[in-house]
């Protein structure tokens, strides 16, 4: 792993190389760590919420600090851990997948993730600086709007910031699978998991900027005085549903597509098959996307729109579940007729059917308006999204990163430390959430900081509890395989799993120029072709010759910066316009950052056809 | 239970699932124990769902195990290649078809009952109320009966009762899940509608269901429902109340005394226009204090003296009056008793 890099170069250098790359691979490397870190603090916030609840009339932690943790615990989950996680992913894989050198803006790449880090540590600079944000995660107005502290501007700051980074990643990886294909990849020669991505990818186009409107107006009704959200002056609150719902609902999907394209992959891997129904999976998925925008207002159905509005969003969510269980079924079908191998990523994968189908399940029942009356803000509706949320995207980066440890840091996790974080995960996990469905329909709201007595819900909340212990010992059995495999297992062969894309044709990791001589595709599985025709590597599409490479560049890093520093200053200047200084100092950073970017050519470099041939890629 | 939903619950897979699902819970707090026409209504098309979800989970896990067990790679086979298929138009089909078919069958009762669960007051003569919520309470105003309440709402078996929601502060939602479902109670001028018709007597647990800050988990409120009779009698009881009236002791008189110079700025008695605290008319009456605590005098002088410990976030200003004093302003809520027909009449 990168820690023998470190040692050679000394951790000074070794920083400064982080700081600065525009390396699509070691980027991916930045969103794990940041991403998996903020993964552990929104695991600690949830057990701290289990604990809380583990048994009637608790006083472990207050009321007020209760609605902290809550929607910290959502916001932290959703936007700085499942997003940075998938980009994490995204970012090892889809060059790889299509055949291409890096993605299409390198240094786009790094200001995106810079934007994701800094927009991550402003809001979690809340818990000491007065209070963290108290609205829940949806941060319904006016609850937002008036909320006392300045945790809720944290919260607005925050999400702006690090929302901006992932609308450029996602444009990134837009132009990235639209142009940069290797020869003879046609759109319908993709792998699944790269089709998955372009979806999401255009969801996150259209999605992201809902919610950065959204942000807008309520960071100008609590830092300069307008009235959007305020009733007394005319305002509405229910437009802040909507356009957080209009961006929140495909987000749920843009989570969601990503691990549908892993999942792809790792069952047509260790079935040793071609995926069944390529076609109807990529139909599927790009209707999946189209609907997700459809449905937004199913999130709503308790806040009085209507019959007529309630019915039309009842049947275009039920719609959904359509081309949700052709994927279910093709996945199925993939593995009927194959040999399927038990490995740590088949097992999550596995893992995830039954789950997911539980939770898409009860998906159907609250797309049934009129029931939906009855679940609204329960804790069926926490079960359901946790059993997608977690049964899904968590299982699928699970699975993702077991499958895909060898290419990004060259070694395969350890196998039996898998299975054994696993299991304790996966008991744990339905422990956790299966009993919520049933303690929501005998009368347990969600976000209630205690329950009372003599509701029937001691014993469920009790379950649940104990299984939330579960799935953190799988969290650190995890956490132990990474160190061990770090330490003790050997480097990882080129195709340590019998791979059938293109990513598996090069060195585990790749070289930093990742393709010595770009490949050309002739099918769907680019790499399985060349082998079941007893070929050992993919034929070149072009001569050898020189390559291309980006500098790399501290710019996206201090551009990040200076948003930071003006966040502060956008959230004190309300208590004293002196406040107003750090935005002129920080947006002064950013904006002459963004001079010097433009005004200063870098023009990159070249690999010299001698050195590729000398040093065999490594130069 | 109703028309064609009525054969529904004939068949048998759904009448034992019901029986299962029916075990769940406590009576007068569940949705799983329906007492009421919305609820009924509901629990039906939830069982109907749950039923078709649970055919496709068999079927789904059916060809899960199958593939599971029969393809597992056995000693020997690692060489083997299985033949690449691509897929197959027919089995698409079904799996496209079938499901339609079954969201169909779902989609047609769901649309079904949210039209009639919307439907509105079109007569004079119904019992119409205005539910306004804030942080942390509920407030009650019954339209033509000039009757103001809080926390604890009457209504007579087996009527339709309408009510109107809104909101003083922030968002709200109002949900008693064994009579009916739930609506979200909006500040500004989105007002809602919903209505309430329970088909038991008794006393049921009323819950916030929207994030609305501290105390959002304690803003609970009680549904009192009574028969048509003794719901005549609480209205023509609470008409008469005269919030002037003087206490019997003399403890009470004093607190009398002291509730008017310390409290009254914001706790309405009687059917004065509501104040920004709860109405008090029949406090003595009530199932609960501040719709959580058992009604016994410590927690009154407790809940006066700190409020915010008990309920955090709440507006009611703490140390007001004195204990001894909040011991006499207790003495004097406790005997505010208008009516004959209280919670206990209910049971």
């Amino acid at each position: 792993m990168s820690t023998a890099v470190a040692q050679k170069k000394g951790f000074g250098a070794f920083m400064w190389d982080y700081l600065t790359t525009v390396d699509h691979k070691k980027i991916a490397h930045l969103y794990l760590v940041a991403g998996g870190l903020f993964f552990l603090l929104g695991g600690l916030e949830a057990m701290i919420i289990r604990i809380q609840l583990i048994k009637p009339d608790n006083e472990f932690i207050s009321a007020g600090l209760y609605n902290e943790m809550i929607t910290m615990h959502g916001t932290t989950m959703i936007f700085l851990a499942a997003m940075p996680l998938l980009f994490a992913l995204m970012n090892a894989v889809v060059p790889l997948q299509i055949g291409a050198r890096d993605v299409a803006f390198p240094f786009l790449n790094s200001l995106g993730f810079w934007l994701f880090f800094f927009g991550g540590l402003i809001l979690n600079f809340s818990w000491f600086m007065g209070g963290a944000p108290d609205a829940g995660w949806t941060a319904y107005a006016p609850l937002s709007t008036t909320s006392p502290t300045h945790g809720v501007d944290f919260y607005v700051m925050g999400l702006q910031i690090s929302g901006a980074g992932t609308l450029i990643g996602g444009i990134n990886f837009l132009v990235t699978i639209v142009n940069m294909r290797a020869p003879g990849m046609s759109y319908m020669r993709m792998p699944l998991f790269t089709w998955t991505v372009f979806v999401t990818s255009t969801l996150i186009l259209f999605a992201f900027p809902a919610l950065t409107v959204g942000l807008f107006l309520m960071m100008f009704d609590r830092m300069f005085g307008s009235v959007f959200f305020d009733v007394a002056s005319g305002g509405n609150v229910i437009i802040w549903e909507h356009l957080f719902w209009i961006f929140g609902h495909p987000e749920v999907y843009i989570l969601i597509l990503p691990v549908f394209g892993v999942f792809s992959e790792v069952f047509s891997t260790f079935s040793k098959k071609r995926l069944f129904g390529y076609s109807a999976m990529v139909f599927a998925t790009v209707l999946i996307g189209f609907l997700g925008f459809m449905v937004w207002a199913h999130h709503m159905f308790t806040t009085g729109m209507g019959p007529v509005a309630n019915s039309i969003f009842a049947v275009t969510t039920m719609a959904i579940a359509v081309p949700t269980g052709i994927k279910i079924f093709n996945w199925l079908f993939t593995m009927w007729g194959g040999t399927i191998r038990m490995t740590t990523a088949m097992l999550w994968s596995v893992a995830f059917i039954p789950t997911f189908t539980i939770g898409g399940m009860t998906g159907v029942m609250l797309a049934a308006a009129a029931a939906d009356y009855q679940y609204h803000d329960t804790y069926f509706v926490v079960a359901h999204f946790h059993y997608v949320i977690v049964g899904g995207v968590v299982f699928g980066i699970f699975a993702a990163l077991h499958y895909w440890w060898p290419k990004m840091f060259g070694k395969v996790l350890n196998e039996k430390l898998g299975k054994w974080a696993f299991w304790p995960f996966f008991i744990g996990f339905h422990l956790t959430f299966f009993i919520q469905h049933f303690l929501g329909l005998m009368g347990m709201p969600r976000r209630y900081w205690k329950f009372l007595d003599g509701q029937g819900l001691d014993t469920g909340n009790l379950i649940s509890t104990i299984g939330a212990f579960f799935m953190a010992l799988g969290v650190i059995i995890f956490l132990w395989n990474v160190i061990y495999t770090a330490m003790k297992e050997p480097k990882a062969s080129a195709d340590p799993f019998d791979g059938r894309t293109l990513e598996w044709s090069i060195p585990s990791p790749p070289p930093f120029y990742n393709f010595k001589q770009t490949p050309l595709v002739r099918g769907l599985d680019a790499l399985w072709i060349e082998k079941s025709e007893g070929k050992k590597a993919m034929t070149p599409a072009e001569p050898l010759g020189d390559i291309h490479m980006p500098y790399g560049s501290i710019i996206p890093f201090v551009m990040s910066f200076g948003l930071f520093i003006a966040g502060f200053g956008f959230i004190y200047q309300v208590d004293n316009p002196v406040w107003l200084s750090l935005v002129f100092i920080g947006m002064g950073i950013t904006l002459g950052s963004m001079f010097v970017r433009s005004v200063k050519d870098d023009l990159g470099y070249h690999i010299h056809k001698e050195d590729l041939e000398k040093g065999d890629g490594q130069v | 239970m109703k028309g064609w939903m009525g054969k529904f619950r004939a068949l048998f897979l759904l009448g034992s699932l019901s029986l299962i699902l029916s075990g769940c819970g406590v009576d007068k707090v569940s949705a799983l124990k329906p007492e009421g026409y919305g609820a009924e209504l509901l629990y039906d098309l939830m069982i109907l769902s749950i039923a078709i979800m649970i055919f496709v989970f068999i079927v789904v896990m059916a060809i899960y195990t199958f593939v599971l067990i029969r393809y597992r790679q056995k000693k020997g086979q690692e060489d083997y290649i299985p033949k690449q298929t691509e897929g197959n138009k027919m089995l698409e089909i079904i799996w496209t078809v079938i499901p339609i078919i079954l969201l169909l069958v779902l989609a047609v009762p769901t649309v079904t009952a949210v039209f009639d669960l919307a439907e509105e007051s079109s007569d004079e003569a119904d019992i119409r109320i205005d539910v306004t919520s804030a942080q942390f309470w509920w407030q009650f105003d019954y339209a033509g009966e000039e009757i103001s309440t809080s926390q604890d709402l009457y209504i007579p078996k087996g009527e339709r009762v309408y009510l109107t929601m809104k909101s003083a502060d922030v968002i709200h939602s109002f949900w008693v899940p064994s009579i009916a479902g739930k609506i979200d109670t909006n500040p500004g001028d989105n007002e809602n509608t919903m209505y309430l018709e329970a088909t038991e007597e008794g006393v049921y647990w009323g819950q916030c269901t929207e994030l609305c800050g501290p105390s959002h988990s304690l803003m609970d409120f009680r549904v009192v429902v009574v028969s048509p009779e003794e719901y005549e009698q609480w209205v023509s009881d609470m008409q008469n109340a005269d919030p002037e009236a003087e206490p019997e002791t003399e403890v009470a008189q004093e607190g009398k005394e002291i509730f008017e110079n310390n409290c009254l700025s914001c706790h309405a008695i009687g059917s004065q226009p509501k104040g920004v605290g709860p109405n008090l008319t029949n406090f003595g009456d009530r199932a609960k204090v501040a719709g959580i605590l058992e009604p016994t005098k410590e927690n009154i002088v407790n809940w006066i003296l700190h409020p915010n410990e008990i309920k955090p976030g709440n507006t009611m200003p703490p140390n007001l009056v004195n204990e001894e004093e909040a011991g006499k302003v207790a003495e004097y809520l406790m005997q505010l008793k208008p009516s004959e027909v209280t919670p206990e009449s209910a049971q």
